[in-house]
C-alpha cells in the first residue's frame, strides 16, 4: 500500500486523518467481531472438545463427522447441486443476457426475468406443489401430450427428481439476478472495440467468442461466486417443500445443520461449520486467483 | 421475434403470481374440488381454473376480518425488516466511507474478511450466533434475527462500490481548504451514498422479508414467527386463506421491486464490477 506511506511520510498534517477511519469504521467492526468472528473461534476451539463434558478430544468430533453417513449423504448432494447449477445458471444467463442486450427496449424484459427474485419463497411453495406433485400440472401436461400414462404419474417432490425441482426452483429464482450481472458486463466493453471488429468483417458469431467473451472474465468470477453463494439459499425452497427430512436426493448439508442444531449436537456442528467455512474460504480465494491476478495489487 | 420468444419465456417466469391471485377468487366450493386430487392423493389430475365460475372476496374479508393472528405476523415482518434495513443504514455507510477512503492499517485484511463473511452461507455461522445469541439471552426474540443481521457486512461491500470511484483529489481539495474528516463524510460522502443506500436497501428488503433460515432456528414462540414462516403452516384444506395470505406478503416485495428496480438492477452490477 503505497498510500500509507506517503501519509505517513508528511506528518503532522495528516496524522488526524489516519486516526478518522476508526471512528468510522469500529461501530461495525465491533458488531462483526463481537456476533460473527469471536464466536466463530469458540466453535473452532469446541470443535476439538467434547460436547458434554467440554474435555479435549482431538479430532474425534471430525472422525463422527466423516463417518456420518447423513453428512457423506449432504455433502455429495451438495456438491452435485453446485456442480449441476452453476454452469446451467451461468451459461443461461450469458445467452439471454446477450439476446436480452441486443434488443432496443429490454425494460420489460428485464423484469419479468428478474421478478422471482422478488418472490418469498414462502408464497412460491404452494404453487410447486401443485406443479409437482403426483396429481399436479407437471403432471397433467405430460399426461395430456401423451408422454406418460395417467397411472404412471410420479409424485416429483418424493422420488430423486425432487433433485430437478430444487434445481428449476434455483434457476427460477437466480437466473434475472445472473442476467443482470452479465448484462452490466456485456455493457462494460468498450463499442468502439465492437465496432472495430464488425468493420473487419467479423459474424456476430465470431464478435461474442472473440470480443465479448474474453472482456467477460472479470464478470465471470462474481457471478461464480454469488451464485454459489445464492445456492444455499435454494435450502429455503427445498425446506418449505418437503421439510426437515426430504427426499434423500435432495437432503443437503442446509438439512443436515438444521437437523443437529435442533437435536444439539453442538460438538459435530463445530467441527461441520468448521469444515465447510474452511473449504468455501479456499474455494474463494482460488476462484480470485484464477480469474483475478490484478487485485492483489490497487 | 426474438422479443417475443424472450417475453414468452419472461411470462413464464411470473406465472406463479397469477396462479396465486386466481387463486384467492376461487369460492371454497370450488378450491376444495380442485385441491382434492392433491389433499386426498387420487388418481385424477388438478384442473386449474383461471377464472372462476363464482369470484369470490370471501378469503380476503377472513383474513382481512377474521384473522388476528395473521396480522400479528405480518407486523413481525415488518419490524424485523425495518430494524434491520435501518441498523444497517447507520453502520455500513461510515464503515464503506473508511474502507473507500482511508489507507490503514490491516485495511486490505479486513476487507477481505468483510467479503468473506458476506459470501459464508448461514450455516457456517449458524452456531458461532447461536453461541452469541444464547450468551446474551435473546433467543427465542427478534432480537436474534435483529441483531446478527444488522452486523452483515453487505452493505457495506455494496456501498463501498459507491464509494471508490470517487476521484481521490476531491477528498484531498477538501482537507486543503480545511474541512473536518466528519464534515467531508456528511457533504461529500453522503451525497455519494445515496446510490449504494438504496440499492442495499431494496436488496435487503427482499431478502428479509423472505427470511427464514434464522428464524427457524432461532424462533420457537410462534406468535414471534415473521410471514416468510407462517405462510408454509397453513394446511392446504385452508387453501383459500393460505393464497390470500401469499397475496399480501407479496404486495410489499412487488411494491419494493417495481419502486425500486433501477436501485436493484444497479446493486446487482455493482457487486460485479471491478474495483
Amino acid at each position: 500500500m503505497p498510500g500509507r506511506k506517503t501519509k505517513r511520510a508528511k506528518t503532522g498534517r495528516y496524522h488526524k486523518t489516519e486516526r478518522a477511519w476508526a471512528v468510522f469504521l469500529l461501530p461495525s467492526l465491533a458488531g462483526v467481531f463481537v456476533f460473527v468472528c469471536l464466536p466463530f473461534l469458540d466453535v473452532v476451539r469446541r470443535s476439538f472438545l467434547t460436547a458434554v463434558t467440554q474435555e479435549w478430544s482431538g479430532f474425534r468430533n471430525y472422525q463422527a463427522v466423516f463417518q456420518n453417513q447423513a453428512f457423506m449423504l449432504a455433502v455429495k448432494n451438495t456438491l452435485r447441486f453446485t456442480a449441476v447449477c452453476l454452469p446451467l445458471l451461468i451459461g443461461l444467463g450469458l445467452f439471454l443476457a446477450v439476446q436480452i442486450g441486443k434488443l432496443r427496449k429490454m425494460q420489460l424484459i428485464k423484469s419479468l426475468f428478474l421478478f422471482p427474485l422478488a418472490m418469498p419463497a414462502a408464497a412460491i411453495v404452494l404453487v410447486w406443489k401443485m406443479i409437482f406433485s403426483r396429481q399436479g400440472f407437471l403432471n397433467l401436461l405430460l399426461n395430456s401430450l401423451h408422454l406418460i400414462p395417467e397411472s404412471g404419474a410420479v409424485d416429483y417432490m418424493d422420488s430423486a427428481a425432487a433433485f430437478w425441482v430444487l434445481v428449476f426452483s434455483y434457476i427460477w429464482k437466480n437466473l434475472g439476478y445472473t442476467i443482470i450481472l452479465w448484462l452490466a458486463g456485456i455493457f462494460a466493453i468498450p463499442t468502439d472495440i465492437l465496432d472495430a471488429a464488425r468493420a473487419d468483417g467479423a459474424t456476430e458469431r465470431q464478435c461474442f467468442w472473440y470480443v465479448i467473451f474474453p472482456n467477460l472474465k472479470g464478470s465471470l468470477y462474481t457471478i461464480t461466486v454469488l451464485s454459489f453463494l445464492n445456492s444455499f439459499k435454494a435450502f429455503r425452497e427445498a425446506y418449505l417443500v418437503a421439510g426437515s427430512y426430504p427426499h434423500e436426493s435432495m437432503y443437503l448439508l442446509q438439512h443436515l445443520f438444521n437437523n443437529w442444531f435442533v437435536n444439539l449436537e453442538l460438538d459435530k456442528m463445530a467441527a461441520a461449520a468448521v469444515l465447510v467455512g474452511t473449504v468455501l474460504f479456499l474455494a474463494v480465494v482460488l476462484l480470485q486467483k484464477a480469474w483475478d491476478p490484478k487485485e492483489r495489487e490497487e | 421475434m426474438r422479443k417475443c420468444l424472450l417475453f414468452l419465456l419472461g411470462l413464464m417466469f411470473v406465472l406463479p403470481v397469477f396462479l396465486i391471485l386466481s387463486g384467492t377468487l376461487l369460492s371454497r366450493y370450488e378450491l376444495k374440488e380442485i385441491m382434492m386430487p392433491l389433499v386426498s392423493g387420487t388418481e385424477a389430475f388438478m384442473r386449474w381454473k383461471f377464472f372462476p365460475q363464482y369470484p369470490t372476496f370471501e378469503h380476503y374479508v377472513r383474513v382481512l376480518f377474521y384473522t388476528p393472528q395473521f396480522f400479528v405476523v405480518f407486523w413481525n415482518s415488518v419490524k424485523i425488516a425495518a430494524v434491520i434495513l435501518a441498523g444497517q443504514l447507520i453502520l455500513a455507510v461510515p464503515a464503506a466511507w473508511a474502507f473507500a477512503v482511508y489507507r490503514f492499517r490491516f485495511r486490505r485484511l479486513l476487507f477481505t474478511l468483510y467479503v468473506l463473511l458476506m459470501l459464508m452461507p448461514f450455516q457456517v455461522t449458524m452456531l458461532s450466533n447461536y453461541l452469541v445469541l444464547d450468551g446474551l439471552h435473546l433467543m427465542n426474540t427478534h432480537g436474534a434475527i435483529i441483531l446478527p443481521a444488522v452486523f452483515s457486512t453487505f452493505p457495506v461491500f455494496l456501498i463501498y462500490r459507491g464509494f471508490s470511484s470517487l476521484p481521490k483529489g476531491i477528498i484531498e481539495a477538501a482537507r486543503v481548504d480545511g474541512a473536518g474528516e466528519l464534515r467531508i463524510f456528511l457533504e461529500i460522502g453522503l451525497p455519494l451514498a445515496s446510490n449504494g443506500v438504496l440499492s442495499a436497501m431494496v436488496l435487503g428488503f427482499l431478502e428479509y422479508w423472505s427470511l427464514m433460515e434464522q428464524p427457524l432456528a432461532f424462533l420457537e414462540n410462534q406468535t414471534l414467527w415473521p410471514l416468510s414462516l407462517y405462510l408454509p403452516e397453513i394446511g392446504l384444506d385452508q387453501a383459500g386463506y393460505s393464497f390470500v395470505a401469499s397475496v399480501i406478503t407479496l404486495i410489499p416485495p412487488i411494491f419494493v421491486f417495481l419502486a425500486g428496480q433501477e436501485y436493484l438492477e444497479r446493486g446487482i452490477a455493482a457487486s460485479a464490477l471491478k474495483e
